[in-house]
């Protein structure tokens, strides 16, 4: 099912939390959207579900307008932060809810034949009588999983999957939904503040500032092409600099960075951290090494240049550096943005 | 030993002359204040014999008061509760202009004497009140009747479902039944069940604790339903009469009713306090009344 957003808006009392907002989702994608809290992420999602109302704006399934269908009858699956597991029933009733309470009748016997089905596709055989509170978190994400696909819905909707969980049980269960999607082929739409995670598992991502789209791609668009410092700057770690260009061309200590496109005047430099390297001698900003980071994939050097300003930067594990060494940090890639 | 239990230093208040006599004050407050006058009504309504008692509970004025009070509780209890669980609902999972207002006017009667509200019902209700010649013109009676009776009640005990499952709905947030909602229930079902089976212990205590106090009211009560002895007493009403009347053996006797049914309140109340009742501190995920011992969830859901 296709789903396409027609300028939405929505307003919390004063605040406004969704500004105008169009997108469109091709049947079958998997979509991330990415931002800050208080980017209007949730608020959308809760807006395809149709447990807001949009202020302004429409919201299709396929062809059908369905800005004013009630949740009830807007046939998602939705799959909240905290999971909302029904604490008073089992693992099976709580799956088997949807069926029960559905329009569609479906006999004893054919619930649980699903029921059964389901609790396999999410690898949760033979936990089928426990409750919500005797398994475990990643369990529980499953299970919520499961009874939001019960129903087969048009849609999935999963608000901050993976928040409540910790960093393991995170990536597999990443790894493990991404097959999921791959094997039911379900038009998924989730809500995340963690780039990492959006684009380890996106089809596409969204990217929200503020209400609004700020930019939206495939990961390798977003990461290798960031429309703009907030962008760059929320995808991960980055170095600022504020330099001037002449002549298409912008100065960083004795480095030379390309600058075409940009009139003469004032920009914005971002650098992330494995775009820099340590040098003891050639073109680029003089420093001196504050303090050493080991980490598994290698070294991260803060250092500071002769202006005071702190830079990261990642090099090889390898690497011979200790604090209060003096060096060169050599750009490797840089980009470029008009000053704020 | 004694200022180093265990061999660490003493805490705050750790003092054995300080926590002797703290206890001990404690101690002998609820001795005076409360076991006393409870041994006293057992002791003085089976002071002439059992027979003086029987007899003074089956004097027609008592059981009519007994059955008045059952009558104005079966009344004013499940209107209260329904209200109740319909004030909460509408606080925790609804967003509406005067919600806090609500919230405070619900705790009204608490913090308010009974006896305000007795005369407050006079004025709206009375012949000289607001409605009070309309409605003797339409024939109706209210004050020193039935309604009256259990208008007073349901004033005083408005508050006291609602009170118990407002912190508990709060608590347990508007996701469960936002998940139900997105299956496909109806609004109905929804409560049914997803909420009623989260709140059921909360609302059973707070049913108990109005149900008590809609038989033990007295200010209110005295004021609307105007001591027809046999006719509009109830039995809190009764025992005060009785004892106006020097008939010492038939007060305590009736006012030993009274004490049973708090004690029974007591033991529902401790029973559904182990239930979880009466404390909303649980995590919604974890509210479960038959979950695995604290320990095993614990263990997995690390």
């Amino acid at each position: 099912m296709k789903i396409r957003l027609d300028n939405v808006m929505k307003t919390f009392e004063t605040f406004r939390a969704v500004h105008g907002v169009s997108l469109e989702i091709e049947s079958g994608e998997l979509v991330a959207l990415l931002g800050p809290s208080g980017s209007g992420k949730t608020t959308i999602l809760r807006m395809v579900a149709g447990l807001e109302y949009a202020d302004a704006g429409h919201i299709y399934f396929g062809a059908e307008d369905a800005t004013d269908i009630p949740v009830r009858d807007r046939s998602v699956g939705f799959v909240f932060q905290h999971y909302a597991l029904f604490p008073h029933m089992t693992v099976a009733e709580n799956i088997a809810f949807g069926m029960k309470v559905s329009k569609v009748r479906r006999d004893k016997a054919a619930i649980d034949t699903r029921v059964t089905e389901l609790l396999r596709l999410v690898q949760l055989d033979g936990l089928g009588q426990r409750f919500p509170g005797q398994i475990s978190g990643g369990q529980r994400q499953r299970v919520a999983l499961a009874r939001a696909l019960a129903v087969d819905p048009k849609v999935l909707l999963l608000d901050e999957p993976f928040g409540a969980l910790d960093a393991n049980v995170r990536r597999d269960l990443r790894r493990w939904l991404r097959e999921i999607h791959q094997e039911l082929g379900i038009t998924t739409l989730f809500v995340t503040h963690d780039q990492e995670e959006a684009l380890d598992l996106a089809d596409r991502v969204v990217i929200l500032d503020k209400g609004r789209i700020v930019q939206q791609g495939t990961p390798e668009e977003v990461c290798r092409n960031p429309a703009s410092a907030f962008v760059m700057n929320f995808l991960g770690d980055t170095n600022r600099f504020s330099a001037a260009v002449s002549g298409g061309v912008a100065r960083l200590g004795d480095a030379k960075i390309p600058a075409p496109g940009f009139a003469d005047g004032p920009v914005e430099i971002f650098l992330r951290p494995s775009d820099l390297g340590w040098s003891h001698a050639g073109e680029g900003i003089a420093a001196t090494v504050a303090r050493v980071i080991d980490r598994p994939a290698g070294r991260r050097i803060l250092a500071l240049t002769a202006t005071g300003e702190a830079v990261e930067l990642d090099v090889a594990p390898e690497t011979v550096v200790s604090a209060q060494q003096k060096g060169v940090i050599t750009i490797e890639r840089a980009r470029v943005y008009a000053a704020a | 030993m004694s200022a180093h239990v265990n061999g660490r230093p003493p805490r705050v208040g750790d003092a054995p002359a300080f926590r002797r006599a703290l206890i001990g004050i404690v101690l002998s407050l609820v001795a005076i204040v409360i076991i006393a006058p409870l041994a006293i009504i057992g002791y003085q309504a089976f002071s002439q014999g059992l027979q003086v008692y029987a007899a003074a509970i089956a004097h027609p004025d008592t059981l009519h008061a007994i059955g008045l009070t059952v009558v104005t509780a079966l009344i004013a209890v499940p209107i209260n509760t329904a209200f109740g669980v319909a004030a909460a609902w509408a606080i925790t999972k609804f967003d509406f202009w005067g919600r806090r207002f609500l919230l405070v006017v619900i705790e009204i009667p608490f913090s308010i004497s009974p006896i305000v509200a007795g005369v407050a019902y006079l004025f709206v209700y009375g012949l000289q009140g607001l409605f009070g010649p309309a409605l003797e013109s339409a024939d109706i009676k209210i004050l020193f009747a039935l309604p009256g009776i259990v208008l007073a009640s349901m004033f005083v005990t408005a508050p006291f479902v609602a009170r118990e499952l407002i912190p508990l709905m709060q608590a347990q947030g508007r996701d469960l039944e936002e998940a139900a909602t997105s299956l496909g229930a109806s609004g109905w079902r929804t409560f049914f069940s997803v909420t009623l089976p989260n709140i059921r212990w909360a609302l059973l205590y707070g049913v108990v604790l109005c149900n008590a106090r809609v038989m033990g009211e007295f200010g209110a009560v005295s004021v609307v339903s105007g001591n027809i002895r046999g006719q509009t007493n109830t039995l809190p009403l009764h025992i005060e009469l009785l004892y106006h009347d020097y008939q010492t053996a038939g007060a305590f006797a009736a006012a030993s009713i009274l004490a049973l049914l708090a004690v029974v309140t007591l033991v529902a109340k401790v029973l559904l306090e182990r239930q979880g009742a009466g404390r909303a501190r649980r995590s919604p995920a974890l509210a479960a009344p038959r979950a695995a011992p604290k320990t095993a969830s614990a263990e997995v859901s690390s």
